[in-house]
């Protein structure tokens, strides 16, 4: 991809998520951060694609550390969101079953 | 080990950007479906399944080696992942946010480095194309990293939530910022043999001023340091992506960036103050010391006269703060309301949008007592029906209903929006003591003639007023 392309997606993807973001109501806010960081943890990939030519071993331990970080942003990102966003319900929904670990 | 990746796609073969494709897109309609309470679960298992997509296909890369090392980062990531993610308690939930935040930067700032000696070893010059991201995820990713690491400690309590700083702070962070820069150009300058020593260099001063940029920041204006510092992880991202030239990268990074940057400018003008007041001014610490307060009498009540008032009332409007949070009131208060509504009382929650420690912070904790959402209300709706409610209970709620914010033009919270309890019939406020809130300042509606003070902790208040309310 030339830098320009790149350069074109990321005025694009900031403006879907200023239109997409600002849609969603304050009583969702901290959902919306953590799915938001679960979304970052993306960053992973990179780590997936750089372990592949780590010659010495500072680079791979380098590349395990980077994929565990972004695997724990990833994974408890969205279980986490998820446990949240089974809280909310409304006025006329049964209260489903406890999640664990409360 | 060697480990052939199955597929051996190129990483901007068509079939690889087609996937990373859906996966962006089911980003974007998981946030999309985060916009309504009933759809946002959904939503929030549709990013995951983007997210799925993106990863499977990256292991399917030509680039792909070895995979003994990926599984074993894979299988610590997911072991933390879940057992953090099941046994954290609601109330630590910002806590949480910021110790995903700070990997996430801290992933990105590795991957950076990585990618860093990885391109100068080759002994031909690096395009600055991709330098410059390079250098960029490594600083913000690294501030990010320190910065979230802060916050958490902060949050935790294991490091003072009080400002902490000493002179010269900025000065300080000013030159460090300036020495980061001034690296970044000559080691762009240099980019035939760049110094690995220069960038370590800079990496560490990265660090140093991520701790120095969060340590002065007091814990009522985490809601802004955690929205910043997430949008600081995506934008590392992003630059993770031009670096690496992959586009589902920047397309996620920019989403989570555009989205911490909104969530940090609704807070700060929730707030009233600029970005800059809150990351530079150590606000509780400056105004703390203007604290001579003269005695004032307050009305003082017990649980009893408090369920008389909430019991004969039609319609009781509670105010949540960081308090009800740091005392596990969240289910005491619902067992109360839903007292109240037992006898026919109109009750409804009030929450300012920088009540407690991060954005929403007191929404979820309502959810997890099983308040439904339709009862949460925003500040502007609360405040239209404020003056035709009979009672406006505060639970360790303190500057934000001070209305020295509207009527004092001196007072340091001047001009912060509040929730108007003052304007309510009766207001009853729960609190331990009169000491001020982190603003450091004298709320004159502990003072008013229609308010009464009850001196106890949320928790036992509440519960003590919902038994007496249930033998009225």
């Amino acid at each position: 991809m030339s830098l320009i392309t790149e350069i074109t997606i990321f005025v694009l993807a900031a403006f879907v998520g200023f239109e997409v973001i600002s849609k969603v109501p304050t009583t969702l806010h901290t959902p919306l951060m953590s799915q938001t960081n679960a979304i970052h943890g993306i960053v992973m990939l990179g780590g997936l694609i750089v372990i592949g030519s780590a010659d010495d071993s500072l680079e791979k331990l380098i590349g395990v550390i980077a994929i565990a970080f972004g695997t724990i942003n990833i994974v408890g990102g969205f279980l986490v969101t998820d446990r949240m966003l089974g809280m909310f319900r409304g006025r006329d929904r049964k209260a489903k079953p406890e999640e664990p670990g409360q | 080990m060697s480990f052939a990746p199955p597929l051996a796609l190129t990483q901007n073969s068509d079939f690889v950007t087609a996937c990373y494709i859906v996966a962006f897109s089911l980003f974007i309609l998981g946030i999309r479906q985060g916009t309504h309470p009933r759809t946002a679960r959904r939503g929030n298992m549709v990013a995951a399944a983007g997210m799925l997509v993106a990863i499977a296909i990256t292991l399917s890369l030509d680039v792909i080696g070895n995979g003994a090392l990926i599984l074993v980062g894979i299988l610590i990531g997911t072991a933390v992942g879940v057992v953090a993610s099941y046994r954290v308690q609601m109330t630590d939930m910002p806590q949480m946010v910021a110790l995903y935040n700070g990997v996430g930067g801290g992933a990105a700032a590795l991957i950076s480095w990585s990618e860093f000696r990885h391109v100068s070893a080759g002994g031909s010059s690096i395009p600055l194309d991709i330098f410059v991201p390079i250098l960029f995820s490594t600083v913000i990713g690294s501030v990010s990293f320190w910065g979230s690491n802060i916050a958490f400690g902060k949050l935790q309590a294991i490091i003072p939530s009080r400002p902490v700083q000493f002179p010269g702070q900025h000065i300080v962070n000013g030159l460090l910022l300036a020495g980061i820069l001034a690296g970044c150009i000559v080691l762009g300058i240099d980019h035939d043999s760049p110094s690995q020593g220069l960038y370590i260099g800079i990496l560490i001063a990265a660090a140093v001023l991520g701790n120095l940029f969060v340590l002065p920041i007091g814990g009522a204006d985490m809601p802004v340091v955690i929205s910043l510092l997430n949008a600081f992880t995506g934008l590392a991202a992003a630059a993770a992506g031009f670096a690496l030239d992959n586009v589902v990268l920047i397309v996620a990074g920019t989403l989570v960036g555009s989205s911490g940057t909104i969530l940090t400018l609704e807070m700060s003008r929730a707030m009233n103050r600029s970005i800059a007041n809150l990351l530079f001014s150590g606000f509780g610490a400056a105004s703390a010391a203007q604290g001579e307060r003269e005695e004032r009498p307050v009305h003082s009540i017990g649980a009893e006269d408090a369920a008389i008032k909430l019991g004969y009332a039609d319609s009781v409007v509670f105010v949540p703060g960081y308090g009800m949070a740091v005392a596990q009131a969240q289910h005491a208060v619902k067992e109360l309301g839903k007292e109240l509504e037992k006898r026919g009382v109109r009750v409804s929650y009030a929450i300012h949008p920088v009540a407690g420690r991060m954005p929403g912070h007191m929404n979820v904790l309502l959810a997890e007592a099983d308040v439904p959402y339709e009862q949460l209300e925003e500040m502007d709706e609360a405040n239209a029906e404020m003056p035709q409610t009979d009672v406006a209970v505060v639970i360790g709620a303190n500057d934000v209903t001070n209305p020295a914010a509207k009527d004092d033009p001196n007072s340091p919270i001047a001009g912060m929006p509040i929730i108007e309890v003052d304007q309510a019939k009766e207001v009853i406020v729960i609190k331990r003591s009169l000491s001020p809130g982190f603003a450091g300042i004298d709320n004159d509606l502990f003072y008013e003639d229609k308010t009464s003070m009850l001196f106890s902790d949320a928790k036992g208040a509440a519960s003590d007023i919902a038994a007496q309310v249930e033998e009225l």
